[in-house]
């Protein structure tokens, strides 16, 4: 039987929530781009913006240049502003030219951006134009990654969500898996589905625009990451029903996630011991072993990722670390409720930013550790405070049992790091 | 609209970002909405700041824009100046807020702060980068140099430096050190190093120095114009850039000494027997147009080299640029299309490339070695060593750094004489570079999981493209001649192909058999 950790007696699903409308220090949706062209390899990117954009996303992927990307910037000019070219044509001209360029191309998305937002560029009839005029062979959809209406992975977000209306209808049972997962990962997830005997099962994205997913009233769903609320919403509008789970990080969060799955499609419980005791039991030894250096530690999320609850309640109930304050963008009290009820009070709950405010709240604390963005994990070093930057975990390897303990390291490597130096700068001297 | 895969400028605002953040005392105020917040990583992580950039962003959403954005812009403005306390506010508008005309400058006047704000006019839909950082200074000598004496003893200052500048830390502290040696004093160095209350006293000194005409010259103009400062031409990269420098600065002040010249060894190193290999290697020099115009000098003259090619990015300098150009008897290429600097490095088949960072991946690619020379550069670029690109400590890291890609003379020889040996064959890469060694060209090119630097990014396993085997088109390699050319050490096989190519087609010759080979090689002896 599969026995799993008790509920704290009082969780955070009604702890009150510091709302805060400041500066706020995080990525615009544009980033998602980075990590979603990787995942669906017929699929390009165009964003409509400014240099501003192109630049954001050169800096976001550590400006590494490898051969072509699948993801660019059509940069709006003067001449597109003063209406003295026909934006509209001009996108046709170069929508025609990259992909003529790109034959291997059968997704194209365009991408807004807060310019193209704000001059009022509709995108989406230009997709619908596109469509057409590069029918059968690529389907254009779009969808905003703007900053004035998406943070960071709200940008995925937004993609998938434009992407449920023109999936196909089914009226099949299968489930779906939501949320773009590394290959390793998503492999990983499949093959214990297989073995629960769950299926067929889908993913969205797909690897390829050939293995879309069709959706209808007997779908099944379970989003994969945290920040799919719009995504969530329109599967729920094509009729499919979702899984209410906490989410795969960690040797708990897969299992609660998995039997979520298995109370759904019926798996007795002695197959769902048989396939998940011998990997729960691993990647609870192997994060046992990490954690020895996280136990007793405390530790602050900035708001970032959407991923800060979910990792906040790993790191609190599988790492024993005490969560200071667990920021967070934006917080879906649907999507989040089975992680809050697994958090012990105690931590503040906040929602948006005031980035100042914030590093006084942090700076007054003193966390053993701060996960942050890329532009206040040195600055806080400096300071003498162990970071963590929250854009690594988006792009690497979490989910799943196998996982697990690689998820822990992250955390615990800045620590191990700080330790390593002071102690030879102690002996040094 | 043009699409564009990667930039090497930013928009003007991040140009306005990499003088706030080098100077003290200043807060900069951007409209802005958060994702451009992005652009506090640049200095964070590229450039390992231990603070924030000294900027805040008003942060704007999507329902701010019914509403009030202005009221937003001024709220900001007055946290900034609560919290800060600065000297002067630089306060500008991102590419979104430009749309939607805000007026940050007539705003944050208003507001009656008890410092001095200055607004900057960033046209982001057709400047770029290095202009707002040229804006910026221009409008902080408007606002702030005051009329002012002449220092008694001879002074100058040093204008163009940067947060984010390639080796400006380094080149300010050699420039500053060669001027102390002269009896020169620095009276100011701006951007970088400087407060408000030090752009005040620009006027003190006689002269200006200006290291980075991108960033600095109309500052130096304007300080020409209102406070009678003339300033040095010379960008003083290279041996005799320097003592050309030095000349410059001499006729302006004309009391100072010449400089000790005991640390320059660069002319010897390049002059020693060893160098010999490095004659007539081809490069292909791409940057911007002040770097790149220097290190073609420094190329032909100092090194020896044959400069294949060269371009900048920043058309503001195509003037320049080109003249230079024609008389190395070349067409420069103008461009901030890296795709168009690929094809073009592709087709010279250089044996160097000085180039940037985007440069340095098309040289991975195409198994090119690489040695930077110019912005946009990563973090490596940033060494925790001294490493100064001017002066005559400049002259002798350029030495270093661009010999240090290449294989060395001996072993030059070595792999020639060996090629078929197992162990020391040509495909292994100089040997003073683990396994770090360029690829022959052709074959997959070098993509690092970009974890290895602080890049964040899995690499991209698309296939690289096979190059096109005879660029002049229906040339021919008979099955002999492409094998004994595959004989041929891989640092000059692309120079051989080349030649033998070219050889051939001005011949009339559209097979190339092993004779046409040596028919060429013997041809291009020299
Ligand atoms: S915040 Fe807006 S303008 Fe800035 S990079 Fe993102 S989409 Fe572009
Ligand atoms: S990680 Fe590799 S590819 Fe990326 S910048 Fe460094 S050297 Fe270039």
């Amino acid at each position: 039987m599969t026995v799993l950790p008790a509920l704290p007696a009082t969780g955070c699903r009604t702890a009150p929530v510091l709302r805060e409308r400041g500066q706020r220090e995080v990525f615009c949706g544009l980033t998602g781009i980075i990590w979603l062209h990787r995942k669906m390899q017929d699929a390009f990117f165009l964003v409509v913006g400014s240099r501003t954009c192109a630049h954001l996303l050169q800096s976001a992927a550590g400006v590494m240049i490898f051969a072509e990307p699948r993801f660019g910037t059509a940069i709006l000019e003067e001449k597109d502003l003063a209406g003295l070219a026909d934006a509209n044509t001009e996108l046709d001209r170069e929508v025609a030219r990259l992909l003529a360029r790109r034959p291997d191309i059968r997704q194209l998305f365009l991408v807004g951006s807060c310019p193209s937002e704000v001059i009022k560029l509709d995108l989406q009839r230009a997709a619908e134009r596109l469509t057409v005029i590069h029918a059968p062979h690529v389907r254009v959809l779009n969808y905003s990654g703007s900053g004035i209406e998406t943070t960071f992975t709200q940008g995925e977000d937004a993609c998938l969500a434009a992407m449920v209306p023109a999936l196909p209808s089914t009226e099949a049972r299968e489930l779906l898996l939501v949320g773009a997962l590394p290959d390793v990962v998503e492999d990983q997830a499949l093959d214990l589905l297989a073995r629960l005997g769950v299926g067929p099962v889908r993913c969205l994205p797909a690897r390829r625009s050939g293995d879309l997913p069709s959706v209808g009233p007997n779908t099944r769903f379970i989003l994969a990451q945290p920040f799919l609320g719009d995504t969530h919403a329109a599967l729920m509008r094509r009729g499919a029903q979702p899984i209410a789970a906490p989410f795969p990080f960690g040797a708990e969060g897969t299992t609660r996630w998995l039997a979520a799955i298995a109370a759904e499609f019926g798996v007795p419980a002695d197959r769902f011991a048989a396939v998940t005791d011998g990997p729960r039991a691993r990647a609870e030894r192997a994060v046992a072993q990490v954690a020895e250096r996280l136990r007793g530690k405390s530790v602050f999320f900035m708001p970032d990722s959407q991923l800060e609850v979910p990792l906040a309640r790993f790191l609190t109930r599988e790492c024993g670390m005490t969560a200071v304050e667990i920021g967070t963008p934006y917080l879906h009290a649907e999507i989040m409720g089975p992680e809050l009820d697994l958090i012990a009070a105690g931590p503040t709950i906040s929602e948006g930013q005031d980035v100042d405010r914030q590093l006084d709240r942090v700076r007054a604390a003193r966390p053993d550790l701060t996960v942050c963005g890329l532009g206040l994990a040195n600055p806080l070093e400096s300071e003498g405070l162990s970071t963590k930057w929250a854009i690594e975990l988006v792009f690497t390897p979490v989910h799943m049992y196998e996982q697990a303990a690689d998820l822990a390291s992250l955390f615990a490597r800045p620590l191990r790091r700080r330790a390593l130096l002071g102690a030879a700068q102690e002996a040094a001297e | 609209m043009k699409l564009t895969l990667w930039t090497y400028e930013g928009p003007p605002h991040v140009g306005a970002m990499r003088v706030a953040t080098g100077m003290q005392g200043l807060h900069m105020v951007l409209h802005a909405p958060q994702g451009d917040t992005y652009a506090d990583l640049l200095f964070t992580m590229i450039e390992r700041r231990g603070q924030r950039p000294p900027v805040s962003y008003t942060t704007f959403q999507a329902r701010d824009l019914g509403a009030d954005t202005a009221g937003l812009f001024k709220q900001s403005c007055m946290d900034a100046y609560e919290r800060f306390k600065p000297e002067a506010l630089l306060v500008c508008a991102s590419c979104t807020a430009e749309l939607i005309q805000d007026d940050p400058g007539g705003l944050a006047g208003r507001l009656g702060l008890p410092v001095p704000v200055i607004a900057l006019d960033l046209p982001s839909y057709s400047r770029k980068e290095n202009f707002g950082a040229d804006e910026a200074m221009l409008q902080l000598a408007r606002a702030l140099a005051k009329p002012m004496a002449r220092t008694d003893h001879v002074s100058c200052n040093i204008l163009g430096p940067t947060a984010l500048g390639f080796r400006h830390r380094d080149d300010v502290a050699e420039i500053t050190g060669l001027l102390s040696d002269m009896g020169i004093a620095v009276n100011v160095a701006a951007p970088m190093g400087a407060r408000p209350s030090d752009i005040a006293r620009l006027g003190a000194a006689h002269f200006n120095v200006v290291l980075y005409p991108e960033t600095g010259e109309s500052a130096a103009r304007w300080l020409e114009t209102h406070h009678g400062q003339p300033w040095t031409r010379t960008i003083p990269i290279g041996t005799r850039a320097t003592r050309a420098f030095i000349d410059e600065v001499r006729g302006l002040a004309v009391a100072a000494r010449l400089p000790d010249t005991a640390r320059l060894r660069q002319p010897w190193w390049s002059a020693s027997v060893d160098s010999t290999y490095l004659t007539d290697k081809r490069v292909f020099i791409f940057g911007d147009a002040t770097h790149v115009m220097a290190a073609a000098r420094v190329a032909r003259d100092e090194m020896g080299f044959e400069v294949a090619g060269l371009g900048c990015y920043n058309r503001e300098f195509a003037r320049p640029m080109r003249t230079l150009a024609k008389e190395f008897g070349l067409e420069a290429l103008i461009t901030d299309d890296y795709m168009e600097v690929e094809r073009a490095i592709e087709a010279v088949r250089p044996e160097l490339i000085l180039g940037t960072q985007m440069e340095r991946h098309i040289g991975k690619r195409l198994g090119i070695p690489c040695a930077v020379i110019s912005a946009p550069v990563h973090v490596q670029d940033f060494p925790a060593r001294y490493s100064p690109q001017m002066g005559f400590e400049g002259a002798n890291v350029l030495f270093d750094t661009w010999v240090h890609p290449l294989v060395m003379g001996l072993e030059e020889h070595l792999l020639t004489m060996f090629r078929e040996d197992f162990e020391f064959n040509n495909e292994a890469g100089p040997s003073h570079h683990g396994g770090h060694a360029p690829r022959p060209m052709g074959l997959e090119g070098a993509a690092q999981p970009a974890a290895a630097e602080g890049g964040s990014m899995p690499p991209e396993d698309a296939p690289l493209p096979e190059p096109v085997v005879a660029a002049s088109g229906e040339v021919i390699w008979l099955a002999d001649a492409e094998r004994e050319l595959k004989k041929i050490p891989f640092f000059v096989r692309g120079k051989a192909r080349r030649n033998t190519e070219k050889f051939a087609a001005e011949r009339g010759v559209w097979q190339i058999s092993l004779d046409t080979l040596y028919e060429a090689k013997a041809h291009y002896a020299r």
